[in-house]
């Protein structure tokens, strides 16, 4: 959506913003190539991004090619997402020491025994990282994957004190997507390929006669930014060609998510055969839950010292398609891997709408590309839906 | 003075509060009650149902029910833990004196107010009745208030049974109408042999007006449910509690999930007609 | 005074390459002898104290008949054992010879075949008593074993999670080379604790930590195929450090 306050920058505008943001003792995150991957990483010039690669991905392949031009946001997300920032695989909760004596010396921000004998401990809650971070090229699945894990973790009774730090120092310089691929499906999740709000600036790249960025103001902060970048304002015709590229996107989508009735669908077919089917395919090797950019499973790790007299507690990636996941004391709740693969799916699709209001998947197609065995999710849906529609899967249904 | 919940703002749920062992007592061959008091001085305000998470310096966490609530027990946590691992093994070795981390209170509470002008019972399988002691105290409490009380508790042997001589008690000094019975006896048993649900049949009770409080394995909770229901309890008036693993206790590790609810923030006492279908699905 | 609980490391048929892992905590086993006393450890030192002993730490599978007996009486002399290595888990890379005819293979090897006394098979130490915790992997992980004795020392679980290397790829960020190069991976059907070392190096895993919890092979084998990898290649790649492991050999029997 262009509005007055939308402009052009050309490509070397991008390098004065990172420039910018890094002269303030900002990190630059973007994508870069690395490992036959585009994958996130700090910069120190736009020239670090993958400029001129395009990803082709399908079902448990992804390879990048040359796209011959220029382009500097020419391929769709990778294996990481921004959740590798936000929400890190391991992040210190907090470091309990041993207190032989009275405590009154230590941070102010602790709790302890506070005096008497020496039974006690002291507990330091983690600090988290304070600096800054601009995250540059973020896609609107990303975007709204950020969303949603702010309904998880912030807007809850709770607050996940890591996420809301490290989410407050983020600044996000989104990206119009214009080069899905083909496990994409984010017009079924509508959450893309346009960016709608979340992000400080957000830009379409238009690769016709002149390379340009249509730049579009998301905060006050966005705006403080964009002032200082050479630019001019945004013609009709900008405006016009930024758009097509989006539109164009959408219909370059593969196959798609139909998610009408999808909850009911699913939890109406808990007994479907297809999990089995799925289980029969499926690794549990937890790729998709940990490439996914919403899954926020987690378990904590404790851990001493060599002394003994300093523990720590850290806060570590967890997938429900591990065993330990479902543990408890009498034994496991979920061993089958049709169990596990299920308590995936539906929480992805049905059952997080019943806990945070929203679908759990953004289409980014994540899952699909890096299931070691191809295993896709917009399939596994759509012949349980076939299966439903054809009349049969009542026996799910009645149980 | 910060409040408490100032304290839990400003440093995060997931930060322990150390607590002293006031007192310690084997209660059964593997299971303990501690009593806690807070180091600083700020009691936790725990209702029944509700849980906490507690911490063995550097083994880990495991949620606890509240088992307290009992006279004199005011402005103190009492929770009974049975060992079932590392963790709960450190917990009960804790001498009095020691020192262990709380957080909490979490979770809902039993609607124990909500039954008032009924007859209730209490139906609790094996370390269930610790889980419901609160609750049982809130309505002896307040005993006129309601109409018969009843406890239904099972445990797998007699020396597995909890509290005898606090059920006793509620026999002799409350009017409570108390069944026990052992998955196996033995010598000295004379009781009853079976499963709890066995003890059902024979109870009296205004079906309109009860409410029925449930806590136990969930296939026990399941058959307690279904037989309640048999005997006139609509399955809105049966609450259980769920018992799920949990991480963090605050929805955000989502560890505790049982399709679309989380035990830790929407639970764990439930009303049997929310989850009684849940339950019945195999590896949910 | 009780003193310090009592460590000790026992060899059995193995490459003592796991052994040495405790050794090469260099900076940590210093305060570590602050905590847990070295009473039995040949590679080490050649102190000698009697047992009972708190932590047994067992390196190696049962190839003997010496070794069957021996192990019994370390199991009696040990509060808490704990196998060591893809040897002691599973019967290591000398287990390739249960499915062989170990005479023939003497008479190939040794120059006087006589000399030797052998069992059938190379077994793991869980095939012979009772195990308390097994830390996988050709050789362990530093890391996993000083986890495993702080865990010990403190009464806590240890961290030997039993699921994919995938989660350590994944966690280090480093990009499934299954998806990206379409070359063969164990990782998936391999539990984690070596830090997805060999993906890190653009090198699809080997399965030397043995088999990950409930490892679907059937389905990770079919995608190899799928790949272009040929049968004899998969039969191989589940036969080599950890290839007694029954998930991993069965596997390997049904390719050839």
């Amino acid at each position: 959506m262009a509005t007055d306050t939308s402009s052009v920058l050309l490509p070397d505008a991008l390098e004065v913003i990172v420039q910018e943001l890094r002269g303030r003792g900002w990190r630059v995150v973007a994508p870069v190539r690395r490992n036959d991957a585009v994958v996130h990483d700090e910069i120190t010039s736009v020239t670090e991004l993958p400029i001129g690669w395009h990803d082709v991905q399908t079902p448990g392949s992804y390879r990048l090619e040359h796209r011959g031009d220029g382009a500097f946001f020419g391929y769709a997300v990778g294996p990481d997402s921004w959740k590798r920032e936000l929400f890190p695989p391991r992040a210190a909760l907090l470091s309990a020491r041993r207190d032989g004596r009275a405590s009154t010396d230590g941070p102010g921000d602790t709790a302890g025994t506070g005096t008497d004998d020496g039974a006690g401990f002291v507990v330091t809650p983690a600090v988290p990282d304070r600096r800054r971070s601009a995250f540059l090229g973020v896609r609107s699945c990303e975007v709204a994957a950020m969303e949603i894990q702010d309904r998880v973790l912030l807007h809850g009774h709770h607050v996940d004190e890591d996420y809301r730090a490290r989410r407050a120092q983020a600044f996000v310089i989104a990206v119009n997507c214009t080069a899905p691929a083909s496990t994409c499906f984010c017009a079924s999740t509508g959450t893309g390929p346009a960016v709608r709000a979340g992000a400080d600036l957000v830009l379409t790249e238009i690769l016709d006669d002149d390379h340009r960025f249509l730049a579009e103001v998301g905060t006050t902060e966005g705006a403080e930014l964009l002032d200082l970048v050479p630019r001019r304002p945004a013609e009709p015709a900008d405006v016009a060609a930024a758009a097509r590229a989006v539109q164009a996107a959408r219909h370059r989508m593969g196959v798609t998510l139909d998610t009408e009735g999808l909850h009911d669908l699913l939890l109406g077919n808990l007994e479907h055969p297809r999990l089995d089917d799925v289980a029969d395919r499926c690794l549990c090797c937890t790729n998709c839950t940990l490439a996914c950019p919403t899954c926020f499973c987690t378990t904590i790790e404790d851990a001493t010292d060599l002394s003994g007299d300093v523990a720590e507690r850290t806060r570590v990636w967890d997938s429900c398609f591990t065993l330990r996941y479902s543990e408890m004391h009498g034994g496991r709740t979920r061993t089958s891997a049709r169990a596990r693969y299920r308590q995936w799916l539906t929480h992805k699709l049905a059952t997080w709408v019943d806990q945070f209001g929203s679908l759990g998947c953004v289409g980014c197609g994540r899952c699909i590309t890096w299931c070691p065995v191809g295993i896709d999710l917009r399939a596994e849906v759509a012949a349980i839906r076939a299966d439903q529609e054809a009349g049969a899967g009542r026996e799910g249904a009645s149980r | 003075m910060t409040t408490l919940s100032e304290d839990v703002e400003r440093r995060g749920a997931m930060i322990p509060r150390p607590h002293r062992v006031r007192a310690r007592r084997q209660v059964s061959h593997d299971t303990w009650t501690l009593e806690l008091d807070p180091v600083d001085g700020r009691p936790v305000a725990i209702g029944p149902g509700q849980f906490t998470m507690l911490y063995a310096f550097g083994i880990g966490e495991v949620p606890i029910s509240n088992g307290g609530g009992g006279p004199g027990e005011e402005n103190r946590l009492v929770q009974t833990v049975r060992v079932v691992g590392a963790v709960t093994r450190a917990l009960c070795a804790t001498e009095p004196g020691g020192v262990v981390g709380v957080r909490g209170p979490f979770g809902n509470t039993w609607p124990v107010a909500r039954a008032r002008g009924g007859d209730v019972v209490f139906v609790a399988g094996g370390l269930g009745l610790p889980p419901l002691r609160p609750a049982i105290h809130q309505v002896l409490r307040d005993r006129d208030g309601y109409g018969r009380v009843l406890l239904l508790y099972g445990a797998r042997t007699p020396a597995d049974l909890l509290f005898l001589d606090e059920i006793e008690t509620w026999r002799q000094a409350h009017g409570v109408d108390v069944g026990l019975v052992v998955d196996a006896g033995g010598p000295g048993w004379s009781g009853e042999v079976g499963l709890v649900t066995r003890l059902i049949p024979g109870i009296e009770l205004d079906a309109g007006t009860a409410t029925a409080f449930v806590a136990g394995p969930e296939i026990m909770m399941r058959f307690v449910a279904e037989d309640l229901h048999t005997r006139g309890l609509d399955l809105d008036s049966v609450h259980v509690t769920l018992e799920r693993t949990m991480r963090c206790g605050v929805a955000l590790c989502g560890r505790c999930q049982v399709g679309p609810t989380l035990v830790c923030r929407d639970g764990a006492v439930y009303r049997y007609s929310d989850v009684g279908p849940l339950l019945s699905v195999k590896e949910l | 005074m009780a003193g310090l609980p009592k460590l000790a490391v026992w060899k059995f048929s193995s490459c003592d390459g796991c052994q040495l892992s405790l050794l090469h905590c260099e900076d940590e086993l210093l305060p570590l002898l602050g905590r847990i006393e070295i009473a039995y450890f040949p590679e080490a030192t050649r102190t000698e104290l009697d047992g009972p002993y708190d932590v047994s730490l067992v390196e190696g599978s049962v190839t003997t008949p010496e070794e069957a007996e021996r192990i019994e009486a370390v199991r009696d002399r040990s509060e808490v054992l704990v196998a060591i290595g893809a040897c002691a888990t599973t019967g290591g890379i000398q287990a390739l010879r249960n499915s062989a005819d170990v005479d023939e293979l003497a008479r190939v090897v040794y120059a006087h075949p006589e000399y030797l006394d052998t069992l059938e098979t190379s077994s793991p130490i869980s095939a012979h008593v009772e195990v308390d915790h097994e830390i996988q992997g050709c050789p362990i992980s530093r890391g996993q074993l000083l986890d495993t004795l702080l865990a010990i020392l403190t009464g806590r679980r240890p961290n030997l999670p039993q699921s994919s290397v995938c989660m350590e790829c994944k966690m280090l960020g480093t990009p499934c080379l299954m998806v990206t190069s379409g070359i063969g991976c164990l990782g998936p059907v391999t539990q984690a604790g070596c830090g997805a070392l060999c993906p890190s190096y653009d090198r699809g895993c080997f399965g030397c930590y043995g088999p990950k919890e409930l490892p679907n092979t059937a389905a990770l084998a079919g995608r190899w195929s799928e790949l272009g990898i040929p049968a004899d290649a998969v039969a191989r790649a589940f036969r080599t450090f950890t290839g007694n492991a029954p998930a991993f050999r069965e596997e390997s029997d049904r390719h050839g």
